[in-house]
């Protein structure tokens, strides 16, 4: 057996990391019920194992979501994951083949050079050492990029790197010491006994012509131990816990965990799985718009993880969803923002007792149409919703014709669940007693709660795609228009509800239908998002511009959208002296009117 | 108490030296578009809840003003959060999120 | 030889400004879009605060014109270049024109109601502007809605695109307040069984004149005021509309149907005014208007040298105020083009 004292800061930092992170996990999966946890044991002996492998050695390692989206930085998170993991199974290998055992000590691949001066004798010796600098070069190639991006994050493509809290600037620099002093011990050592590879032999000889290598080497060992087992040791207060936790999370996805209306453990392990690799910073709007930078998901879910109540900047986010789509860790950010905002505001905040006294009685129908409250300021929608309806020959009722009952997701949206639910226990109410077998309305805000949370056993439409079902099935038959157009998805009917195909497909039939930008999953919000508060008009304003200026850039004669809050917003934006944008703004249930009028 | 046919009216009238206008200081630091406000009353016209009862969001922005504010800890209450009124208002105020952190302050100050 | 001068822009301030520099001896172009001078002024009938004819006014206009002044309608400018001082004005007949200095009145147009979807103007069939009622009285037909009925109760509706800032304008139109009361007291004459409705927000009664105007509203037409700002219309089943507005002097929500309901609609820079802005590099001002050189004392003068203007191509005003500015502005071009002394105060 090889020992040296130097091993002992590395030991005993795995050591001590192994421990506390499988106290946190163990801790976190127990928190859950019996019913829940069953579910990870079932995916473990299942098929599906193969692709939690799959996606481990994808993302994990290879981080395939960040090369997509940015291969630069993606090179760069890949050399030190997939690298290390490379050398330290490399490590493994050539050591065994070499003890011609198949246990050795847990250190000894990590410090195999310096216990081991003559490492020719066993199969393919050579090429390992060829290999195991190959790989050492791919991690310190990857360590240059990572220096680089903190000094020049443009070079990357990126506008903002995230900003470091001191526990990380340590682990940080404990980690980027570890590679460049594994590479000057392996040459000092190389450099007296020859035992290194193309890189090492090589260094090591340069660094000997002016340096007293034999008594550099075993300080530089020292010191490579100290670094690695200071990393390990911080890494479970760090962001760097983002490396083991990804696996868990990926383990527990798949086994159907989900962030729904608790903070549980596995929010626990999506929240610690974030690497803040920084990419959600350049996709967020009101950060592009406001400069404030407390709701960033980064940020966000860092004050999550230490608890920083008020810090986290709850109620500046849209929740348009664009954080979690590039999100390549595909954490769910919407969820935990709004477990965290039920947290701190659902105290009993509202009185609907007057309700009880509102005059608004069911009517039987075989549909019930639910314009929404946004929708009576935007009556060419309502109206020509009622003309369709009409001309379809539907049997139909307007619930909110007269006077509307929120559909109480803008209070759910802010965290007041209990209030919103007294809301919805009115309509739900109402919907019952009407016998009717669909819902449709034309606010997708609406549409998402009443098909996500009201429970109802009716079905429940958005009017994109019972008009395009309509069509379809010829009750309705449009002419081809002919004008070009474009399609603005409304965050919580495109990201929200993934409704992309049936308005692209209704549009087909009567526009030419342009491609845009920003499309579907990646479409820019138009600002009006109910979800956040302190954006005033000027900020909301100055997103709609934003991205009515991107959706125009094929000059289409209409701009078109599904929700009456995108149509006033880009309205507004688009009438704008200052802006070029003399669009035509409609809603889908507009043009299709005039098209079968 | 004996009726003497006539009382000292002090609650007819809003004493504007003696009323406690934290809240609005509050409100005026959190949202400074309430200033904004020339009671129009659009907001109320097309408020949601105010189809089913008396809530009245500009006379509240007005009583929040003049530190009335025993009306406004009942009233607040009734708002459905829908956002019709930020949508109309002519002067875009964020009206949402005044009557959100009204209820917050509220809320904090019992 | 003496000066000439382009006037590009023949609606009130053009034809005044046009028949005060010709009187004084320069050489006059003017330049008018459409096929007749005049501008809005002939779209309307009868004038606040006075109620006379809108035509006496034109006629009056018409009568400074003298045979000198050129005056070239159905033309746009399409070019202006300008070399050592001088001024070369090209129209869409590629025909070259060159004066010594240019007077911009390209004025307003007045603001598309449709852009207020909530008010249901272009979709219900009884929303009408105030521009249309008053074609309505232009043309001495009897007062009838879309369906054909003599309205019982009209509603007026005030700053319909002026101070929202949900429009993006939010200046005041200056002359929609007078102007409602004008018309409502108009159609109690015309149909004198009809109801009249004002909704407003501040009314703003500043003109010699108006208060007294706004008095006889209330006093002997029987005109109905009330403060609060329409928030939606809707239509009913026969054609008539539904509006809803707090009345905040009440402080309560009313509800009321109208058989016809006028939107004020504010004043906006012409598309003539943004067009030329964009050609002469002229700056603007944070409301769309052309930017005048001092808000107190140089109104007619822009940011080009011998590049003047006037009337509502800086900012809404009453025809009086334009008359009054049309006739500064050829004062300000003449002492500029004659180098009077007083000309350096300017600089």
């Amino acid at each position: 057996m090889s020992y040296d004292p130097f091993v002992l800061p590395f030991s005993i930092g795995l050591v001590i990391v192994v421990i506390l992170i499988l106290w946190k996990y163990f801790r976190w999966i127990f928190s859950h019920e019996k019913a829940e946890r069953v579910k990870i044991l079932k995916l473990i002996f299942s098929f599906k194992l193969f692709s939690v492998i799959k996606e481990i050695f994808m993302e994990v390692l290879f981080h395939r979501r960040i090369f997509k989206i940015n291969p630069v930085l993606g090179y760069m998170h890949s050399s030190f994951a997939f690298g290390w993991f490379l050398l330290i199974l490399g490590g493994t290998i050539e050591s065994k083949m070499h003890n011609h055992h198949a246990f050795n000590m847990f250190y000894e691949p990590i410090f195999f050079k310096f216990f081991s001066h003559n490492i020719d004798g066993f199969p393919f010796a050579s090429g390992f050492k060829f290999l195991m600098d190959l790989i050492l070069l791919y991690i310190l190639s990857g360590l240059m990029l990572a220096m680089a991006k903190r000094l020049y994050k443009k070079m990357f493509g990126m506008k903002k790197t995230t900003k470091l809290r001191l526990i990380d600037k340590l682990a940080l620099t404990s980690l980027w010491c570890i590679f460049p002093l594994r590479l000057l011990a392996e040459s000092f050592t190389s450099a007296q006994y020859h035992n290194g590879g193309f890189l090492t032999d090589n260094f090591g000889n340069i660094l000997a012509k002016f340096l007293p290598v034999d008594q550099l080497e075993y300080p530089a060992w020292w010191a490579y131990s100290i670094a690695l087992g200071v990393f390990f040791v911080m890494l479970p207060y760090s962001r760097y816990m983002h490396i083991p936790t990804e696996m868990v999370l990926i383990i527990l996805r798949k086994a159907g965990f989900k962030t729904e209306k608790k903070y549980t453990g596995f929010s626990r392990v999506e929240v610690q799985s974030c690497s803040r690799c920084g990419i959600c910073l350049d996709a967020c709007q009101v950060y592009a718009t406001t400069q404030r930078n407390k709701m960033l998901p980064a940020y966000f879910l860092q004050s999550v993880r230490f608890n920083k109540k008020g810090k986290q900047g709850l109620t500046d986010c849209l929740m348009c969803g664009r954080c979690q789509e590039v999100c390549p860790v595909g954490i769910g950010i919407n969820a935990i923002r709004r477990v965290k905002r039920n947290e701190l505001f659902d105290e009993k905040g509202a009185e609907f007792e007057y309700l009880e006294e509102s005059s608004i009685k069911s009517k039987k129908a075989d549909v019930i149409y639910f314009a929404g409250c946004m929708t009576h300021l935007t009556p060419t929608i309502k109206r020509s919703m009622v003309a369709l309806l009409k001309k379809a020959e539907i049997n139909f009722w307007f619930m909110d014709e007269d006077s509307s009952i929120c559909c109480g997701r803008p209070l759910q949206v802010l965290g007041k669940e209990k209030d919103a639910n007294i809301l919805a226990d009115k309509n739900r109410e109402l919907i019952a007693n009407s016998g009717a077998e669909l819902l449709v309305t034309s606010c997708p805000i609406c549409y998402k709660i009443f098909k996500e949370e009201y429970n109802l056993n009716i079905k429940v439409q958005h009017h994109t795609e019972y008009l395009n079902e309509l069509v379809n099935i010829g009750k309705l038959k449009p002419a081809n228009l002919n004008f070009s157009a474009v399609y603005h998805d409304p965050c919580d009917l495109g990201r929200g509800s993934g409704i992309y195909n049936q308005p692209r497909e209704l549009l087909g039939r009567i526009s030419r239908l342009n491609k845009s930008e920003n499309e579907k999953e990646m479409a820019l919000c138009c600002g009006s998002s109910l979800a956040n508060l302190p954006a005033g008009f000027d900020d909301k304003e100055f997103m709609a511009s934003e991205a009515a200026e991107q959706l125009c850039v094929s000059n289409p004669d209409k701009l078109i959208t599904a929700c009456p809050l995108c149509k006033k917003a880009f309205a507004q934006a688009c009438n704008e002296r200052k802006t070029s944008n003399q669009v035509d703004v409609k809603d889908i249930a507009e043009v299709l009117a005039e098209a079968v009028a | 108490m004996a009726d003497f046919g006539y009382k000292i009216q002090e609650d007819r009238q809003i004493n504007y030296d003696s009323n406690d206008r934290t809240l609005f200081y509050f409100l005026k630091r959190v949202e400074p578009s309430i200033s904004l406000c020339i009671g129009c009353g659009t907001c109320s016209a097309t408020c949601t809840a105010g189809q089913f009862t008396q809530f009245d969001l500009h006379k509240i922005m007005l009583y929040v003003r003049r530190g009335e504010k025993v009306h406004i800890a009942n009233e607040i209450k009734k708002c459905m959060l829908c956002g019709k009124c930020s949508l109309v208002c002519p002067k875009g105020i964020n009206t949402r999120n005044i009557i959100f952190q009204t209820r917050k302050f509220i809320h904090s100050n019992k | 030889m003496s000066k000439s001068v382009i006037v590009i822009g023949g609606g009130i301030a053009g034809m005044e400004a046009s028949a005060y520099l010709s009187a004084m001896g320069f050489n006059v172009t003017l330049f008018e879009k459409d096929e007749k001078l005049g501008g809005h002024l002939l779209n309307w009938e009868r004038l606040f605060p006075t109620k006379r004819l809108g035509s006496e006014v034109l006629t009056f206009l018409k009568k400074g014109m003298d045979d000198k002044i050129k005056v070239h309608t159905n033309s746009n400018i399409t070019k202006i270049n300008s070399e050592n001082g001088k001024y070369f004005v090209t129209n869409d007949n590629n025909e070259i024109f060159e004066a010594d200095a240019l007077l911009i009145t390209t004025g307003y147009d007045l603001f598309d109601a449709r852009r207020k979807e909530e008010y249901g103007y272009g979709i219900y069939d009884n929303v009408i502007t105030s521009a249309e009622l008053e074609t309505m009285f232009l043309s001495g037909k009897p007062i009838v809605n879309k369906q054909g009925k003599v309205p019982k109760r009209i509603g007026f509706v005030h700053c319909v695109g002026s101070r929202d800032r949900k429009v993006g304008n939010v200046y005041c139109s200056k002359v929609c307040c007078v102007t409602a009361v004008k018309q409502a007291t108009e159609i109690r004459e015309h149909l004198p069984e009809c109801e009249t409705y004002c909704f407003y927000m501040d009314l703003r009664m500043y003109g010699a004149k108006f208060e007294e105007l706004y008095n006889e509203a209330q006093e002997k037409y029987g005109v109905t005021f009330i403060r609060g700002r329409l928030s939606e219309a809707n239509e009913t089943i026969d054609g008539s509309l539904l509006v809803k507005v707090e009345d905040t002097l009440v402080g309560r929500p009313l509800k009321m149907t109208v058989d016809l309901l006028v939107l004020m609609v504010g004043f906006e820079p012409s598309k003539g005014t943004k067009d030329i802005a964009k050609i002469l590099n002229l700056s603007t001002n944070s409301n769309g208007f052309i930017e005048v050189a001092d808000e107190h004392t140089l109104t007619n003068v822009t940011n080009l040298k011998g590049v003047f203007v006037a009337g509502t191509t800086t900012s809404p005003r009453t025809i009086t105020n334009t008359i009054n500015d049309a006739r500064a502005a050829a004062a300000e071009i003449a002492c500029y083009l004659n180098l009077y002394t007083i000309q350096s105060r300017n600089n």
